[in-house]
């Protein structure tokens, strides 16, 4: 991985080192359709960035112009000091990226999946053994360099796939929603990669509709109808939220929900795993008329911080109208 | 007498060559529950539901759906099944109303109340106001509603859904398990297959397929008493520092970020608080240990540990 650039000492605290993708008003049009709207943010070195929203929001046009796939209809961005209008050949030498089509060939073995990726990102001899080894390491596929990449569960694939595409030692690191269909196990697995990578230095630029990871990333964008609605760290974010939630346990959850969201000083009224989350305005008003509007049940009730569901719902919610 | 289950199977079996992707399968499902089958891609939940809906042959076993035999579903039988698969056949180019008219249309919907039904079901998924729109131009969470919509026009009485909320938004997911919860007070039972534990949370019962074996099946709240070990939550002033050190003490997915606080999953709870204290004194942070219950994605966890 990429050794971060020494920074004498002096210079270092006067300017900080510039950020590693940074968009200015960041606009794409398709005919009438704004996708992106106008979109400003900087992602800094070795910083996890979780870029959030629902399908259809802007999430993957952003990362296409990002990649300089897709040019912008106006706005600015760079990455890792690349315009993305004019150095997009520049940008592709300086990032990797996965999506949740992992593009590996399903009939070639682990080993000819990553000496093909090598041969695209022109690896040099001398150094794609290395490459290969570090690859394979990385991932836990040693047992299984000569399997056919189609015999895989999603896990190794995904794990795979992360480790052709970062093959080249790009700083910066575009996943969209690298995790949609693994399991449990493979997914924290995952993570624990991220966290190595961020560690070594590099960016990591990643979407996902799993909100607990969410919870892993260093900051948060939110965008909806190609707007950036909300940007900060998770605990900004939830420090931010308008309102508290009171998480209820219950026997039967949906009967409950009916029963309590018409519920004065009940803003919003939540399935939520196998129980609630309640939007109040106050929580400590709003427990003991819980429990009196609910003398047939067993609830638990109890103040909770809000998740980041909790945040997307209210977001969207405010959005929708 | 008792009732007849919704959904039997015994001693199921799907094989494709040198791959079983079913094994030893027995399910009973009550009439009214709302059942979950979670598994991560390649467990096996696409080819049970192929076979719970007479699309796929078994290789070997008995599937009964109401009572009837799938392997010999006639026309009145399959009439009382809903099937909503992965890739929701949508025509893009219909709108969203032509669709349904066209579900109903294969389902042999008299057109006498066709378009009675179609109205209440566009008011259900709160799609009314998209009645004219292409299907090819909604979005992925209400595609997934129309989907549904689809899957219910003909009213059956067993619905399965084969990941009906993947890659879909937060907030479409949750309007499409209100729904779900809508149906069940119907009397309708739902087999839903998932790969999201927190929705595996909601369900009556659940069963935890892995590689085409039912590793466990019961109530979320029993499932959870079947975790072997124990979590901690830790509080550290850098969670996000404290999850990368952490993570490379305990590998294999045992650490995770829970909001502000960290969750730490160890077969032996004792020996791995003094562990994660010293790790994450060496690197200056303050933490604070408790118990906490486990969640479901913890028993996968550590179910899956144990498999070979």
């Amino acid at each position: 991985m990429p050794e971060p650039q020494p920074q004498p000492a002096a210079a270092a605290t006067a300017t900080a080192p510039p950020p590693a993708v940074t968009l200015r008003e960041l606009t794409r049009r398709f005919g009438d359709f704004t996708a992106v709207n106008r979109v400003s943010l900087d992602v800094a070195r070795g910083e996890i960035f979780g870029f959030l929203g629902p399908n259809g929001a802007g999430k993957s046009t952003t990362i296409r112009m990002l990649c300089g796939i897709l040019p912008p209809s106006s706005g600015k961005g760079s990455v890792a000091g690349f315009d993305i209008a004019t150095e997009s050949e520049q940008i592709k030498k300086q990032i990797g990226y996965m999506s949740q089509k992992f593009s590996l060939y399903e009939d070639l073995t682990v080993e000819e999946n990553i000496d093909f990726y090598s041969g695209i990102y022109r690896i040099p001899g001398a150094k794609k053994r290395e490459r290969k080894e570090w690859v394979i390491e990385m991932a836990g596929l040693a047992d299984k360099r000569g399997a056919r990449t189609a015999t895989l569960s999603g896990g190794w694939k995904q794990r795979l796939a992360l480790g052709c595409a970062i093959l080249h030692e790009p700083p910066i690191v575009f996943l969209d929603e690298p995790t949609s269909g693994v399991d449990p196990v493979s997914r924290r697995s995952f993570w624990e990669l991220i966290y190595r990578l961020a560690g070594e230095g590099v960016t990591i630029f990643v979407t996902t509709h799993y909100l607990e990871e969410a919870e892993c990333c260093d900051r948060l964008g939110f965008i909806f109808g190609g707007e950036l609605i909300a940007l900060g760290s998770p605990a900004e974010l939830k420090r931010n939220f308008p309102g508290e939630i009171v998480a209820l346990e219950c026997e039967r959850p949906f009967e409950v929900l009916k029963r309590v969201e018409s519920l004065p000083g009940v803003r919003q009224a939540t399935l939520f795993g196998a129980g609630l989350h309640l939007t109040v305005e106050r929580a400590e008003a709003i427990i003991p008329l819980l429990k009196e509007a609910l003398p047939d049940q067993e609830v638990r009730l109890e103040r909770i911080a809000p998740s980041l569901e909790d945040l997307f719902v209210s977001f969207m919610e405010a959005r929708s109208g | 007498m008792p009732e007849t289950p919704a959904i039997r199977t015994e001693k199921l079996h799907k094989r494709f060559g040198e791959l079983s992707a079913v094994e030893e399968l027995n399910l009973e499902i009550p009439a009214g529950e709302l059942f979950g089958l979670v598994g991560s891609d390649g467990a096996g939940k696409s080819t049970t539901l192929r076979m719970l809906t007479g699309i796929m042959d078994p290789t070997a076993g008995e599937v009964r759906v109401l009572g009837g035999d799938m392997r010999r579903a006639d026309e009145a039988l399959r009439s009382k099944i809903g099937y909503m698969s992965q890739r929701f056949g949508l025509y893009p180019d219909l709108t969203v109303q032509e669709n349904l008219r066209f579900y109903a249309d294969i389902q042999m919907i008299p057109r006498r109340g066709r378009d009675a039904r179609i109205d209440e079901l566009l008011e259900f998924g709160k799609l009314t106001p998209f009645r004219d729109r292409p299907a090819g131009k909604l979005s992925g969470g209400m595609k997934q509603k129309l989907g549904l919509a689809c899957a219910l026009v003909h009213r059956p009485r067993v619905l399965f859904l084969d990941e009906p909320t993947n890659g879909v938004d937060p907030v479409s997911r949750r309007d499409f398990w209100r729904i779900l919860y809508g149906l069940l007070a119907e009397g309708v039972t739902v087999f839903v297959a998932t790969a999201y534990l927190d929705e595996a949370e909601r369900c009556g019962r659940v069963g935890l397929m892995h590689r085409g074996r039912l590793l466990a099946c019961d109530t979320p709240r029993n499932l959870k008493r079947m975790v072997k070990g124990g979590v901690l939550e830790l509080a550290t002033p850098d969670p996000r520092h404290a999850v990368r050190v952490l993570s490379g003490a305990f590998p294999g997915g045992s650490v995770v970020l829970f909001g502000e606080k960290l969750h730490l999953f160890a077969a032996d709870p004792g020996a791995a608080e003094s562990k994660a204290r010293s790790v994450l004194e060496a690197e200056g942070l303050e933490v604070a240990v408790r118990p906490v219950p486990p969640t479901l994605e913890d028993l996968l966890v550590s179910l899956l540990r144990e498999q070979p």
